[in-house]
């Protein structure tokens, strides 16, 4: 780890953003800030980026860090460390923690924590309700206040409709993002994977994908009648898109993101029942993953939420009624997107960074990230051209298992700086 | 010769021909159970552990008795012993109890995929007695050998109707998968809410909701047993009104084909999905079911666990 | 398909059986309490063979019964492929019964350890004794047999294949090398 007032020369990347390909040229970070291209004044340190591609470092909406509470799943300077190794300059951390991050002091004691250490940002998010209960209301004005950028009860859908009106009614007048977890909860009873042929052949408990557009229709309309941003997480089913659209299509102030986990793997992922592909939502069928694709292709998607949700390795070789839901992807999310959707040629590179980063940024209501003069210097290196496979015995992550393992993929964040410190350094 | 059986987690574990091979095998061990001296020393050597994490003690005893009539050593881990803690990850039980050298693990859970997540953590075999509502082959195996040691037609000319709670019933989707492999004509029938429509897509198997059609020519109809939660549940009205359109009765027997064989699972709730006279009548193999549960184990656990296989 | 050297041709092998048929009834002193027991699969046919030969000079055709001894094996946790189990088919209470048991090759002696072994679990006999075809040597287990149609010097890497009509369409004796596939045509021990 470097100094935060050391002046660092990046030669030779070439530099793109969803915007632009400014080709090679060299890059300075001094003070926490960019420089520009050549040094004001003696650099400290050369970072030989020759056959790299260099951007601004992602944002991801939604993360779950597991601290304080669950530490054995991961904690503040295991996950920002793996956000950090997956290109990530800043994260969204979720508020299902224990204590429950209600209450402002909480959301300023994870800020604390978070800013010494080495990693990506953290901003957090605040919980809607107290305790995630869903009746009533955390007292938004004050954790916007102390920090957080998004309220939401992530992991719970929020069962009460006029506790979900009362509280858009709040973010809309402070002007914070809500995100939703948007499953009718008597719809989903007790499902542990996507409803239909696969589940019913493997006799598992079937989650229906009603369940997530009864859902997305309530928040949305909400969005519509409040005026608040509500961010729909994590979309698997065409139904709701084809909701999210009719609702974009009226100005709604609606956006929505889709997982890694979502867009590459669909319900026949549980035919060895494996409950390292328990998620929720669940994985769907392969048409829903078609349409997660042709929405993101279209601009319906705003961006990428990883739902990076880790659990022990313990936890995950419970039965699959047992076993919690989630996968730990922060480290893996980019490459495995850059491999299926760039380098197979669907989307143009532009399209991916713009859903790790102005998208993302939008959502959020924050500026895009950009590698201006005067920018923070959140940069990421990225190596576009060799193949190398998922390796779990280098993971930041505690979870560092998932179903990508030994997978060879392009794409690879080789070096990522967080405010001018360099976070991460892939061995090459 | 041929080479063993690698597990049996459900039906998909087996062919057509190894169906009819376990039931020769059968043959020959309902003949040992027979004689004065019912044991063989076949699996001598060999040490077979339930592993139960779901009461049932039946279907427990069973299997060791089964292991026990070939000379087999026997494990039994069970839910209310101490052998199995709660909380633990189920690798971290299966780990324990594999290093204590067992050849072949029977495994009951609540969790539809259990035995499949035991065969990927050992080296031993596998056999799934009831996982959640996934699986149970070996009582579809027993239910299937009844019927054809009561003289049922020739599988590829059978109909055989599963009637009552599909969606929650492992005994259906085994019995289903199995005597669609067999040929038979198989027709699953029930209420809307317990016959999801998804199972469709399961081969060789047609849903019915109208039960006098279901029952049409059948050969052979395996009621199952309804559960009170069901009501709760919202999926019937009430006991009552379920055994009003789909209790198995003389007189929708009469619809099915003359010499058609009535299979029940059990345990029966008599005049519910069943008319008590119907499970006591002279098509009833319910006796004969219970009967080849003890033959019908053995031979499964030797078909898995007498030859080493292919490296 | 005709081996290294032929043991016994049709003629010589009708002959031994029919002199087994006779040393068996001789010993017993009569055909009454005898029943032959033919082990899967070769023992079997040569089991009927012995009771119509005996029923040609005796009064009455002795009991046959079919014995598989399968599940008797002292092997089944090392071979490497499954024996398909077979039914044992003996009609009648084998006890105070004079059993002889009908196999086509006496070799290491462990398949006649196991059908005693099989015998006695089905009740408890007069007398058991052993008739074979072939006696080819190399016991391993302490076992004799009471009535053997040839004896055959052999190396151990040779193989006694017997053949007999209603199995294998050809009543006949070969010795033969071991062919690479061992479980080829025709019985061989």
């Amino acid at each position: 780890m470097t100094g935060p007032h050391e002046r660092i020369l990046l030669r030779g990347a070439r530099w793109v953003s969803a915007h632009a390909d400014e080709g090679v040229h060299d890059l300075v970070l001094a003070g926490g800030r960019i420089e520009g291209a050549t040094p004001d004044g003696p650099v400290d340190r050369e970072v030989d980026a020759t056959g790299l591609v260099g951007t601004a470092a992602f944002v991801d909406p939604h993360v779950h860090l597991r601290d304080p509470g669950f530490e054995a799943k991961e904690d503040l300077a295991s996950g920002l460390a793996a956000a950090a190794a997956g290109g990530y300059g800043t994260v969204v951390s979720m508020a299902n923690t224990d204590p429950v991050i209600d209450d402002p002091d909480l959301v300023r004691s994870l800020r604390e924590r978070a800013a010494a250490l080495p990693g990506a940002r953290l901003r957090p998010a605040a919980a809607l309700t107290m305790g995630l209960e869903g009746t009533r209301l955390s007292d938004a004005a004050g954790l916007v206040e102390a920090g957080a950028v998004l309220l939401t009860d992530d992991g719970i859908p929020v069962a009460n409709a006029e506790v979900m009106r009362r509280a858009a009614e709040w973010a809309a007048a402070l002007d914070v993002p809500i995100q939703t977890h948007s499953e009718d909860p008597d719809l989903r009873a007790d499902g542990v994977m996507h409803e239909g042929e696969v589940s019913e052949r493997l006799g598992l408990p079937g989650n229906p994908a009603a369940a997530e557009a009864v859902m997305v229709y309530r928040d949305a309309e909400i969005a519509r009648t409040t005026g608040a941003r509500v961010h729909i997480a994590h979309v698997t089913t065409r139904a709701a898109l084809e909701v999210i659209a009719f609702f974009k299509a009226r100005g709604a102030p609606v956006t929505c993101e889709v997982t890694p986990h979502h867009l590459t793997l669909d319900h026949t992922a549980l035919a060895d029942y494996d409950p390292i592909v328990k998620v929720a939502p669940p994985l769907r069928t392969p048409d829903d993953v078609a349409a997660l694709r042709e929405a993101v292709a279209s601009g319906l998607v705003d961006c990428i939420g990883t739902d990076h949700a880790p659990h022990t390795r313990s936890e995950k070789r419970m039965d699959l009624l047992t076993a919690p839901f989630g996968i730990a992807n922060l480290e893996v999310s980019v490459p495995l997107l850059y491999e299926r959707f760039v380098a197979s040629g669907d989307w143009p590179l532009a399209r991916l960074l713009e859903l790790l980063q102005d998208g993302p940024a939008r959502v959020l209501g924050w500026d895009a990230p950009r590698l201006e003069v005067g920018a923070p210097a959140d940069v990421v290196l990225l190596d576009l051209e060799t193949p190398r496979p998922v390796d779990p015995a280098t993971q930041r992550s505690k979870a560092a298992f998932g179903p990508w393992d030994g997978e060879v993929l392009r794409g690879w964040p080789m070096r990522t700086f967080v405010a001018g410190r360099e976070v991460f350094a892939r061995t090459p | 010769m041929s080479a063993p059986l690698a597990h049996l987690r459900d039906v998909g574990d087996l062919d057509e021909g190894r169906v009819h091979a376990l039931f020769d095998t059968t043959d020959v061990m309902a003949q040992v159970l027979e004689r004065p001296v019912k044991r063989v020393p076949a699996l001598q050597g060999f040490t077979v552990a339930t592993l139960f994490f779901e009461d049932s003690t039946r279907t427990r005893l069973s299997f060791e008795r089964a292991a026990r009539a070939q000379s087999a050593d026997v494990m039994t881990f069970a839910k209310g012993g101490t052998s199995l803690s709660k909380g633990e990850s189920l690798y971290d039980t299966v780990a324990t109890l594999a290093a204590l050298h067992v050849d072949a693990f029977v495994v009951r859970h609540p969790a539809a995929g259990a035995p499949h997540q035991v065969a990927r953590w050992t080296d031993a075999k596998v056999v799934n007695a009831g996982d959640g509502r996934h699986a149970h082959p070996t009582q579809a195996l027993l239910d299937a050998y009844a019927y054809r040691a009561a003289g049922g037609r020739p599988f590829d000319a059978t109909k055989v109707v599963i009637l009552g709670d599909v969606a929650h019933s492992r005994v259906a989707r085994s019995n289903a998968a199995l005597w669609a492999m067999l040929g038979a004509e198989v027709v699953l029938c029930g209420p809307p809410t317990l016959l999801p429509p998804a199972l469709a897509a399961l081969p060789g198997v047609t849903l019915e909701h109208d039960v006098e059609r279901a029952l049409e020519g059948a050969h052979a109809v395996m009621p199952l047993r309804l559960q009170r939660e069901r009501m709760d549940a919202a999926r019937i009205a009430s006991m009552a009104a379920y055994a009003r359109h789909y209790q198995l009765d003389a007189a929708r027997l009469a619809l099915a084909d003359p010499g058609a064989f009535v299979l029940h699972p059990g345990p029966m709730n008599r005049d519910v999905e069943i008319e008590g006279a119907v499970a006591d009548g002279p098509r009833s193999l319910v006796t004969a079911q219970v009967a080849a549960g003890l033959p019908v184990r053995m031979a499964v656990l030797y078909h898995l666990l007498v030859g080493k296989e292919a490296a | 398909m005709s081996g290294k050297a032929t043991l016994l041709d049709a003629r010589e092998l009708d002959r031994a059986l029919t002199r087994i048929a006779h040393e068996i009834v001789e010993r017993a002193k009569g055909a009454d309490d005898l029943a032959l027991v033919g082990i899967h699969t070769r023992g079997v046919p040569i089991a009927e063979r012995l009771a119509d030969a005996i029923a040609r000079f005796e009064p009455a055709r002795p009991k046959v019964g079919h014995l598989d001894i399968t599940l008797y094996r002292d092997d089944l946790t090392e071979i490497a492929l499954q024996p398909v189990v077979k039914r044992t088919d003996v009609p009648f209470d084998v006890a105070g019964l004079r059993l002889v048991v009908c196999d086509d090759v006496l070799y290491t002696g462990r398949t006649a350890r196991a059908a005693l072994d099989a015998l006695v679990d089905l009740g408890r006999p007069a007398v058991i004794q052993y008739a074979v075809l072939v006696d080819r040597g190399h016991r391993e287990l302490p076992i004799r047999a009471d009535y053997v149609g040839k004896n055959v010097p052999t190396r151990r890497d040779e193989v006694v294949k017997v053949r007999l009509e209603e199995t294998d369409g050809v009543d006949e004796v070969v010795l033969d090398e071991r062919p690479a596939d061992a479980a080829g045509a025709g019985g061989t021990a």
